[in-house]
């Protein structure tokens, strides 16, 4: 009885302990922690977390489509919390996982679940992308421009929707490439095939060519300095990547969500949290590397429209809210 | 569809077959010596990612060859990455050839399971070298297989017709796209005009009776899983310095298996696997230009449809539809010497 007794208060004791050391938690998608872009803006914010307050968190790669669902339950489990989660691909998992862990809080970026315990984080891409393309507009001289998406999903259509939208916000005549990589998760890691959509882009006239692919936008942007063209990087700043040949890079700042969830801890706000240009959520990237490549007239005119937008005197459409897109057939 | 435009197709596609080709013919040596290797992808993995480490690194060999005088040879970091991608290539091979002929352990698990070490181990070395996420660092000039422009390509640039074809299509890409042409006559020579070649197609077909002839059978197996490793080596290594700048993770996305597919509607012969490989990498280059394929076909053909289509030809031609595909009888069967 007395070991009985022991037992039970050495487990309560674990538990009281592992409660008040709840370390934050993140999961990179299948893109990989490391992509250079969506997947590393997510560490880069956990990172920030973590030098700032000293603190420590759990972090897990996914490796295949079939880790989801144990790899999401294994980190509830283990007493993390909040647990944040980066890609719309964990949606359905998500909504099956919270309900069993009710104090658990929840953070998933990219993708709207509506439970109790989990904050959803939403970027208005479509915001940023407007910008972007405008950008793409005014920077090209033969009036054709490319964008290249990584899987063929609604959201990498709300990228090239928004993207379509300020190209012919500035150039009502101008040619708007459309290619997507695949339809599989392999689409977000085969720089070979970026690099060849975008040879195939540069040869329909594209001197401008917007890759939202994750590790795909690598081979993109590569064979774009290759060739002589300019690209636009995506969600991390990517103009380091080959200075004075990337024109500018649309700012998802994951970072900053991840940053926040992480800041919040246990005490997360559940419920939609969008991030607009209003409040910073997405941009475009000015820096040394780009600096000779973007003209204060063509800062000015995408800032204009910026302004517009937050505002709310100029609305881009959102593909995502109808499946439709006005600038673009895909 | 003008010209210029079939052109471009064109041009991509024999940049997208090569790797296609380098790897079915790697495949083609092993399994016509009856070792099934579905291991390509993997090997093509690991070469990629060492020749993309070792160009990375800039470094350069000055080899200091004492024959009656003292020759200098300098191995340029691309032709380093090269060699460096042969041999993490053939260390696969090697490792494939110990589990299933020497210890006659089932070839199809093998080829998996150096598949997943390849998928795991590129990205564990990339990242502890240098720190990039499992990719290695972006190289450039010599590190890099640059394009060569064939001779007489700006002159007869204005033949009409050809000239265009010989310029756009022909020329102006890396040196491993011409080996990797110049190796489909090769391997035909190798396997059917030479001794080794004779023995290496027995040994796929009748172990025995190459055994009772007193030749060793897992000497011309390791000597076929080697060629393959080698041949893989080429792939992995195109790949990341000549397409690409540099090794990602997973970059080979399943152009491995792709080659197993191209190899059996080949009927695992080396011309047919040129066209094959040539026919693949049409579609592939095919599903980059929708636009393309929407004017000529007058209906918008979905992308995901061009995709599938070698593997969709694959399986017709298995069903027998095509000819017959009739694999190397001992294929995948290890050898045990009766007793």
């Amino acid at each position: 009885m007395s070991l009985m007794k022991f037992l039970l208060c050495a487990s309560a004791m674990a538990l009281t302990a592992g409660a008040a050391l709840a370390e934050p938690a993140i999961i990179y998608d299948l893109g990989g922690k490391f992509d250079k872009s969506f997947n590393e803006a997510a560490f880069n914010g956990a990172e920030r977390w973590a030098k700032e307050t000293g603190g420590s968190y759990k972090e897990l790669e996914m490796q295949s489509e079939a880790q989801r669902e144990q790899a999401l339950r294994r980190l509830a489990e283990s007493g993390a919390n909040p647990v944040v989660m980066t890609g719309f691909a964990f949606g359905d998992v998500l909504n099956t996982v919270a309900p069993d862990f009710p104090d658990t809080k929840f953070a998933i970026i990219d993708m709207v679940v509506e439970q109790p315990n989990v904050k959803s984080v939403v970027f208005n891409e479509h915001e940023g992308s407007y910008l972007v393309g405008m950008m793409a507009a005014l920077a090209s001289k033969t009036g054709t421009v490319g964008f290249i998406g990584g899987m063929d999903i609604p959201l990498i259509r709300k990228f090239g929707c928004g993207y379509a939208q300020g190209v012919k916000a500035v150039n009502p005549d101008a040619t708007v490439i459309l290619n997507m990589t695949g339809t599989t998760p392999a689409a977000w890691n085969d720089p070979v095939k970026g690099a060849e959509l975008a040879k195939a882009q540069k040869s329909q006239g594209a001197d401008v060519i917007y890759a939202a692919a994750g590790g795909t936008g690598i081979g993109v942007l590569q064979t774009a300095a290759d060739e002589g063209i300019l690209s636009i990087g995506v969600d991390s700043n990517q103009n380091y990547m080959h200075p004075g040949k990337v024109l500018t890079s649309m700012l998802k700042r994951v970072d900053n969500s991840v940053y926040e969830a992480f800041k919040e801890g246990d005490a997360l706000t559940t419920g939609i949290n969008v991030m607009g240009l209003a409040n910073d959520g997405v941009g475009y990237a000015m820096d040394d590397n780009n600096a000779a490549l973007v003209t204060p007239e063509m800062q000015a005119a995408v800032d204009a429209a910026a302004e517009k937008i937050k505002s709310g005197e100029l609305a881009v459409h959102d593909y995502t809210s109808d499946n439709t897109c006005p600038a673009a057939s895909f | 569809m003008d010209y210029a435009t079939l052109l471009q197709i064109l041009d991509s596609t024999l940049r997208l077959a090569t790797p296609l080709l380098l790897a079915c013919l790697a495949g083609l040596f092993s399994e016509r010596a009856g070792i099934f290797d579905i291991g390509l992808e993997g090997k093509m993995l690991a070469a990629a990612m060492a020749s993309g480490a070792v160009a990375a690194s800039g470094m350069s060999i000055v080899l200091l060859i004492p024959l009656t005088s003292v020759e200098v040879v300098v191995i340029s970091p691309v032709m380093f990455g090269l060699i460096a991608g042969i041999l993490a290539s053939l260390l696969f091979a090697l490792i494939h050839a110990v589990a299933s002929i020497t210890f006659r352990g089932n070839q199809l698990i093998s080829g998996v399971a150096l598949n997943f070490l390849a998928s795991g181990i590129t990205v564990l070395v990339a990242q502890r070298l240098f720190g990039q996420g499992g990719r290695t660092p972006p190289i450039s000039g010599d590190a890099r297989f640059n394009p060569i422009t064939l001779p007489f390509a700006e002159s007869l640039r204005d033949v009409p017709v050809l000239g265009p074809l010989y310029y756009e299509v022909i020329s102006g890409h890396s040196a491993l796209v011409y080996v990797a042409l110049l190796a489909v006559p090769a391997s035909w020579w190798v396997l059917y005009r030479t001794r080794f070649g004779l023995r290496l197609r027995a040994v796929g077909e009748n172990p025995a009776a190459v055994d009772t002839a007193g030749i060793s059978v897992t000497g011309l197996r390791y000597a076929a899983v080697a060629l393959t490793g080698i041949l893989c080596g080429l792939a992995g290594a195109y790949m990341a310095t000549a397409l690409q700048a540099g090794f990602g993770r997973e970059m080979t996305a399943g152009r491995g298996y792709i080659a197993l597919a191209a190899l059996i509607f080949a009927k695992w012969r080396p011309v047919a696997a040129l066209w094959a490989c040539l026919l693949f990498g049409f579609f592939q280059a095919l599903a980059l230009r929708p636009d393309v394929v929407e004017r000529v076909a007058g209906l918008k053909v979905p992308v995901p449809f061009l995709d599938a289509l070698p593997y969709a030809l694959t399986v017709i031609v298995l069903a027998g539809f095509i000819g017959r595909a009739i694999p190397p009888r001992a294929g995948g069967e290890a050898y045990v010497k009766e007793r």
